[in-house]
C-alpha cells in the first residue's frame, strides 16, 4: 500500500492518491497521507487510543466519512494519529471498525504543516482495480 | 471556506517609524493571535455564548467589548447575516468551532503588517483613510476555520442526497446543491450564515488583538494612532440581493466563491461614508510582493453582479512549491529584503512563496480593464504572521 500527493492537482489545496490490496489498507494508507500533509508523521507518537465506528451505504461515502472524522478529531479534540487498525464488514451496508493511535498537537515537540480544514467531492474517488483498490482525494487546506 | 474574506486596518504610523519595530511588533501579534494546526482562540465562549456569536457575529463582538461601534457598519452585511439559525448546525461543527474563535488558520490566511506604496487615487485613498505613501496599514486574512468547513462537510452529504431527489446532476461532486426554496437548502442558507457570522466574529475579535498589539508596542492608544477599519469584505459566501436583469429588478443568490463584492457608487447598502467612493475592495497578493486596495464600480454592478476577484490566485501547487522552495531559506531572504515573516509552519511558508503566485499587478491592471474596480492603492509587505 502507498500514498503519493499529485503536484499539478487542485493547486490551491492538496491532492493525493491511494492504492492498497485491501479496502482496509486503504483507509489505513488515506489516513497516514492525511497525517503526512498535517505534520511530520514521525512527531506524532502512540500515546493515545481512539475507537472509530462509521457507517454507510456506499464505499465512497465511507472514506469521505473517515477522513472527515479524523479531521474533526484534530480540531475538536486536537489529536492527530500515526497508526490505524482499519476493518470493514458490509452488512446490508459498510460498517467500518477502526483503532487510530497518536497523541495531542504539540507545538513545542512537533513539525506542524498544514491545518487541513476539510476532506472535499472535487474528484473524489474510490475504486477497485486488478492490484486491489485506489483512491484519490483532494483536501482542504 | 465559508465567508473567508480581508480586513483592513489603517494607523497614523509610517514605515519609518514601524521598520525599526517590525520584530517587535510581528512578535507580539505572533504570540496573541493564535495560528497554525488546530490552533485554539483566546476568545472563550460557552454553548450558549457561542449561539449568540452564530446570530451575530461582528454585533457580539462589539457588545462584549472587542473593537469599536464604527467597525460593524465598515463590515459587509454590518458583520451579521441575520437569517442564521444555530439549531441547522450540527454538534460535531458546534464542538469543533467553538474553540476557534480568534485563531487565524494555516494555508494561505495570514495577518500582515504593509505599507502604502503607489496611491493610484488620492481623494479616494483619502476618504478610505490613506493619506500618504509610507503610510502603515494592516490587512488580515481568514473566515469561519474548520468551524465552517464542518457545516459544509454536513451539508455536502445531505446535498449528496438531495441532488438525487430533485434530479440534479453536476460535473464535480463538491458543487453539490439543492433548490435554494427546499427544505435542505434553506437549512444550509441559515447554517451557512451561522458560519459567516462567526467568519466576522473570528475577524473582529482578531482586529481587537491587532489594536491592543499595537498599543503595547507603540505605548498609546489604538485611537491615538487612528487604527480605523477601512473594510471588512468576505470572499467567499452566497447572498441574497436584488440585482438588474434585462432592465427588471430581481431577488438574487449570489454566490461569490474566490470573489469579492465590489459594489460601486450610490449603491444603497453603502454605508454614508463610501457613497460617493464605492465599496472597499481588498484584493490579497503573495507575502513577498504585496496587495492591493480598490474600490467597486458601476461596470461591476453591470457586468458581474456587482463583483471583482479575490486576490492574486495561485499559478504553482501547495505540492510542487513545497519541492521548490524551502521555508527556512524563504524566511532568511526576506528578512534580508526587508519582510519579517513569523510562521507556524515552515513546510507551509515554502508553500506561501511569491512565485507560487501570479503577478498581482497584472491581476489588478486586468479587472481595471475589464471595469469591475479599479486601484486606490498598492500596499506592500512589511511583516507577516503566518499559520
Amino acid at each position: 500500500m502507498a500514498f503519493r500527493f499529485l503536484p499539478d492537482v487542485a493547486i490551491a489545496d492538496i491532492a493525493f492518491e491511494v492504492t492498497a490490496a485491501t479496502l482496509e489498507d486503504l483507509f489505513a494508507e488515506a489516513g497516514m497521507a492525511l497525517l503526512e500533509a498535517s505534520a511530520n508523521p514521525n512527531d506524532v507518537k502512540l500515546k493515545i487510543k481512539k475507537e472509530i465506528k462509521l457507517s454507510n451505504t456506499h464505499i465512497d461515502r465511507l472514506l469521505f466519512d473517515w477522513l472527515a472524522e479524523l479531521i474533526y478529531l484534530k480540531d475538536a479534540e486536537s489529536l492527530l494519529f500515526s497508526k490505524f487498525e482499519v476493518k470493514i464488514k458490509r452488512d446490508g451496508e459498510y460498517q467500518l471498525d477502526a483503532t487510530a493511535w497518536g497523541s495531542t498537537i504539540d507545538y513545542k515537540d512537533m513539525e506542524l504543516r498544514n491545518d487541513v480544514k476539510a476532506v472535499t467531492m472535487h474528484m473524489f474517488e474510490v475504486k477497485q482495480t486488478d492490484k486491489g483498490w485506489m483512491a484519490t482525494v483532494v483536501i482542504d487546506i | 471556506m465559508i465567508n473567508c474574506g480581508m480586513r483592513l486596518v489603517t494607523t497614523n504610523l509610517t514605515l519609518k517609524e514601524v521598520k525599526p519595530r517590525i520584530r517587535e511588533l510581528v512578535d507580539t501579534l505572533f504570540q496573541t493571535v493564535p495560528a497554525g494546526v488546530g490552533g485554539k482562540g483566546f476568545v472563550k465562549v460557552n454553548n450558549s455564548q457561542f449561539n449568540d456569536v452564530m446570530q451575530e457575529g461582528t454585533q457580539w463582538c462589539i457588545k462584549q467589548g472587542y473593537g469599536w461601534e464604527e467597525d460593524i457598519e465598515r463590515t459587509e452585511e454590518d458583520g451579521r447575516i441575520k437569517q442564521a439559525e444555530h439549531e441547522k448546525v450540527s454538534e460535531q461543527a458546534r464542538k469543533r468551532g467553538i474553540s476557534q474563535l480568534g485563531t487565524l488558520g494555516s494555508g494561505n490566511h495570514y495577518l500582515e503588517i504593509q505599507y502604502a506604496d503607489e496611491i493610484h487615487d488620492e481623494a479616494i485613498a483619502k476618504a478610505m483613510g490613506i493619506t500618504e505613501k509610507g503610510q502603515i496599514v494592516v490587512m488580515v486574512h481568514c473566515g469561519s476555520r474548520g468551524f465552517g468547513h464542518q457545516i459544509a462537510t454536513d451539508y455536502l452529504r445531505v446535498f449528496d442526497d438531495a441532488m438525487k431527489k430533485y434530479g440534479i446532476a453536476v460535473n464535480d461532486r463538491e458543487l453539490a446543491c439543492a433548490p435554494f426554496n427546499s427544505k435542505e437548502g434553506q437549512d444550509y442558507y441559515k447554517a451557512m450564515a451561522c458560519a459567516a457570522n462567526m467568519a466576522f466574529a473570528n475577524r473582529q475579535v482578531i482586529l481587537h488583538r491587532i489594536r491592543e498589539g499595537f498599543e503595547k508596542v507603540f505605548k498609546t492608544s489604538a485611537e491615538k494612532l487612528d487604527m480605523h477599519m477601512v473594510y471588512d469584505v468576505a470572499h467567499n459566501m452566497a447572498k441574497v440581493e436584488e440585482h438588474s436583469i434585462d432592465g427588471e429588478r430581481k431577488k438574487l443568490v449570489v454566490h461569490r466563491k474566490g470573489s469579492t463584492r465590489s459594489f460601486g457608487p450610490n449603491h444603497p447598502e453603502l454605508i454614508d461614508k463610501y457613497k460617493k467612493t464605492g465599496q472597499p475592495v481588498i484584493l490579497g497578493g503573495s507575502m513577498e510582493t504585496g496587495s492591493y486596495l480598490l474600490v467597486g464600480t458601476e461596470g461591476a454592478m453591470k457586468e458581474t453582479f456587482g463583483s471583482t476577484a479575490h486576490g492574486s490566485g495561485r499559478t504553482m501547487s501547495r505540492t510542487r512549491a513545497k519541492g521548490e522552495f524551502r521555508g527556512d531559506k524563504l524566511q532568511r531572504e526576506m528578512e534580508a529584503r526587508g519582510i519579517y515573516v513569523k510562521s507556524m509552519s515552515m513546510s507551509g511558508l515554502a508553500e506561501e512563496a511569491g512565485a507560487a503566485y501570479k503577478d498581482i499587478h497584472e491581476v489588478v491592471k486586468s479587472i481595471e480593464k475589464a471595469g469591475i474596480s479599479k486601484p486606490v492603492t498598492s500596499l506592500l509587505p512589511l511583516g507577516n504572521v503566518k499559520g
